[in-house]
């Protein structure tokens, strides 16, 4: 009987949350910073944890194994009851609005969830500035992975380039940026008033996205003429001359480096960037030239049957990848506010491809979860020292054999059908239909 | 003159290291289709190898147990290491190659730097962050020719990797075996069909590469007798280029690009500030595969992407 109750219990539970939209596990999400705020320092002494854990626990995983539970407690009650109790508590209203939004437009409805996500992250990154840090180096992250799956993924070549594409947007907008604004021994004063700095910064960004889109060409000439591995060759030949470009260019610190870059980069200006990016790059794969892209990646012969322009589909892509690529380089030297050549070799090359294979080919959310999985995974595994450039192979190829395409492969990811609400049909009347696309 | 001449011998050495190293990532590219991003670090791993089979030959040497003059040494620290490092290749093939051979070959390449990452970390948590330095087994005697000096260590180096380029080149024209990798290289869906031993084959290729690319490490210890886990990885890189250079399938392409990326890279040195030498030397390389992508010696085909 108490069994049966309890099992009618669950199912309930189950179909109420069911019912939670969107809208409504993002309220969850700001309720449980304020959660924190309030009650997160005295709860993590109580729980005998000393401080706030700063990454859902996972810093302490492997720091200090023996406070997992304290951690895990704190996890329970300051996130996961908050987000679950407001969620079904506010499930009417955030239905209410949800449709509300929905019948107003559905993007203003997507740039409200944007938004309530927005803060959320960022008052749970305030409290401390490694979440920031983290933060700011995860997004940034994305915004790499996403634009090396444009590559490898849609177009299912094999580009080892990227890294060489960060260093030139990297350098570009820093360079822009000092001599600028800031200025240096070796560039003078600055040419303008910093005040501008902020507002023309964005400038810079996409300078520097504009000079990896060239390096970009000159990849792309060579390789795209006939079919085959070139690209991987090439790409790779040309990461190693950007490398050794910039180290001996004196101008800008040669191989010790490039510092000195004014501290615009914040969370607020990351973000925008990144979800620009991710907005940008989803409707990219989702026009009629993403879809030819998979067509040329498919079967190029076949995809010039039926009238695409394979090289032309391909230069596109390529140069568009670079370009996020630049500009995710152009935040990172602003971000670290140091850049060296050192930064943009193998090794950084190595945790891109893992990345992107790890969250999966072909898929904008699978690349989401590579980007975000791997700096969690890689912050937690910081405590092992070297075995953590062990582990991390291991768990890359054992992924590699059971899934080779990534864990979240060939998933459409379709902001609008996200934000909708949820819950009794009936209710939905009047909701402008989006097809959803498969 | 003799600057010109001198160069001209230092490039022959470097340029052995890579067609060795390149032979190996020419022969696994061409007959499966993959990118062994590892062969590097198997590089790395064979003059490890190398070091310890030497080092214990030596021992036995001093302790009274068995004394061998230092050129059979050299000679069966050759053998035993290239055989035992083989195996290491063989194992990463059937580790890391093998399950994934109808994945997309993307991942499989992914794999293979993985399995580098591993085989670097690995050493340096093993055996430290130590610099190791391999014992001297040819007592250096130089020779002056025109002005030019040459080692007896250089002589060595040239000729053994040349008669193993000759050697390779024979097993693969001339055995059933090499037959059977050529077919490989023609035909991955058809000629299982006719009763050739996939994975044997696949097995053997890595095998043969590694024991190649184990030579190659212990002739660098023999001239550049300070190892570290790190060693193999750009000059892995390079053999690759250069394998690609040589051309898809062609032992002697894979051999004598080796040989052009030597020569590219010392004669840069040589003209201008050595820091720039892998900026010209590459750039060359991408103007070498604009004006013939396929490389010297290889055919032009279409690559069946898997993906």
């Amino acid at each position: 009987m108490a069994e049966n109750q309890a099992q009618r219990l669950l199912a309930g539970l189950r179909s109420a949350l069911a019912e939670v939209p969107l809208l409504g596990w993002l309220l969850g999400m700001v309720a449980a910073v304020i959660v924190e705020y309030l009650v997160g320092a005295p709860l993590a002494r109580a729980l005998g944890l000393g401080r706030v854990p700063l990454l859902f626990g996972v810093d302490l995983l492997f720091k200090s194994p023996l406070l997992v539970p304290s951690a895990l407690a704190y996890m329970v009650l300051v996130y996961a009851l908050p987000v679950g109790s407001v969620a079904l508590v506010t499930r009417p209203l955030a239905n209410r609005a949800a449709e509300k939004l929905m019948v107003l437009s559905p993007v203003v409805s997507v740039v409200v969830h944007v938004a309530v996500f927005y803060v959320g992250l960022h008052s749970w990154a305030l409290l401390n500035d490694y979440r920031v840090l983290v933060v700011k180096l995860t997004l940034l992250a994305v915004m790499l992975t996403l634009s090396l799956n444009l590559v490898n993924g849609y177009m299912g070549e094999f580009s080892c380039s990227h890294p060489g594409f960060m260093a030139l947007g990297a350098y570009t907008s820093s360079v822009l940026t000092v001599v600028a604004f800031v200025g240096s021994e070796r560039f003078g004063p600055p040419l303008l008033p910093s005040a501008l700095g902020p507002f023309l910064f964005p400038l810079a960004l996409i300078a520097g996205g504009l000079v990896a889109s060239l390096g970009a060409l000159t990849v792309a000439i060579p390789s795209f003429r006939t079919r085959g591995d070139y690209l991987a060759i090439i790409s790779l030949a040309f990461m190693l001359v950007v490398k050794s470009l910039i180290e001996n260019l004196e101008v800008v610190g040669g191989a010790r480096g490039f510092m000195g870059q004014p501290d615009w980069a914040g969370l607020t200006t990351v973000f925008v960037w990144a979800v620009a990016c991710v907005a940008m790059i989803n409707s990219f794969v989702r026009s009629t030239m993403g879809k030819a892209l998979n067509a040329v990646r498919d079967g190029e012969g076949a995809a010039e049957a039926m009238t695409v322009d394979t090289r032309r589909t391909k230069m596109v892509t390529f140069l568009f990848a670079a370009f996020w690529a630049g500009v995710a380089g152009g935040l990172y030297a602003h971000v670290m506010r140091y850049v060296n050549p050192g930064g943009f070799g193998l090794q950084k090359l190595a945790e891109l491809l893992a990345m992107v294979y790890l969250g999966g080919l072909n898929s904008v959310v699978g690349s989401a979860a590579g980007g975000v999985g791997f700096m969690l995974f890689s912050e937690a595994l910081r405590p092992l020292e070297i075995y953590k450039w062990i582990i991390i192979p291991v768990l890359l190829i054992l992924v590699m054999i059971f899934r080779p395409t990534g864990l979240i492969a060939f998933r459409e990811f379709d902001m609008v059908s996200l934000v909708r609400p949820k819950g009794a049909p009936t209710r939905r009347r009047g909701v402008p239909h989006v097809a959803a696309q498969d | 003159m003799n600057v010109f001449l001198q160069s001209v011998v230092n490039a022959l050495q470097w340029g052995s290291f890579y067609a060795l190293i390149a032979l190996g990532y020419s022969m696994v590219y061409s007959v499966l289709m993959l990118f062994n991003f590892a062969h590097g670090d198997i590089f790395m791993v064979g003059a490890y190898v190398g070091l310890f089979v030497s080092t214990a030959l030596v021992g036995l040497g001093a302790s009274g147990v068995l004394a061998l003059p230092n050129w059979l040494i050299l000679v069966l620290t050759i053998i035993l290491a290239a055989i035992l490092t083989s195996f290491v290749g063989m194992l990463v093939e059937r580790v890391g190659y093998r399950p994934l051979r109808k994945a997309p070959r993307a991942s499989a390449a992914l794999t293979g730097l993985m399995i580098g990452i591993i085989l670097q970390t690995g050493n340096l948590a093993l055996l430290g962050a130590r610099r190791r330095s391999f014992p001297t087994l040819i007592e250096t005697t130089t020779f002056e020719f025109a002005g030019v000096t040459v080692t007896n260590t250089k002589i060595v180096i040239v000729l053994v990797s040349i008669l193993l380029m000759i050697a390779l080149h024979q097993f693969v024209r001339r055995t059933k075996w090499g037959m059977a990798m050529r077919a490989m290289a023609y035909d991955f869906v058809v000629v299982p069909l006719m009763g050739v031993p996939i994975n044997t084959i696949a097995a053997l290729t890595f095998g043969l590469g590694s024991a190649l690319a184990a030579v190659a490490g212990i002739l660098f210890g023999l001239a550049y007798p300070v190892l570290e886990p790190y060693m193999g990885i750009l000059v892995g890189w390079k053999a690759f280029v250069a394998a690609i250079l040589g051309g898809r399938g062609s032992v002697l392409g894979a051999g004598l690009a080796g040989f052009l990326l030597g020569f590219i890279e010392i004669f840069v040195a040589l003209l201008f500030p050595s820091t720039f030498r892998d900026l010209i030397a590459f750039s060359i390389v991408i103007v070498i595969l604009t004006f013939r992508p396929h490389g010297f010696f290889g055919e032009a085909y279409s690559a069946r992407l898997r993906l």
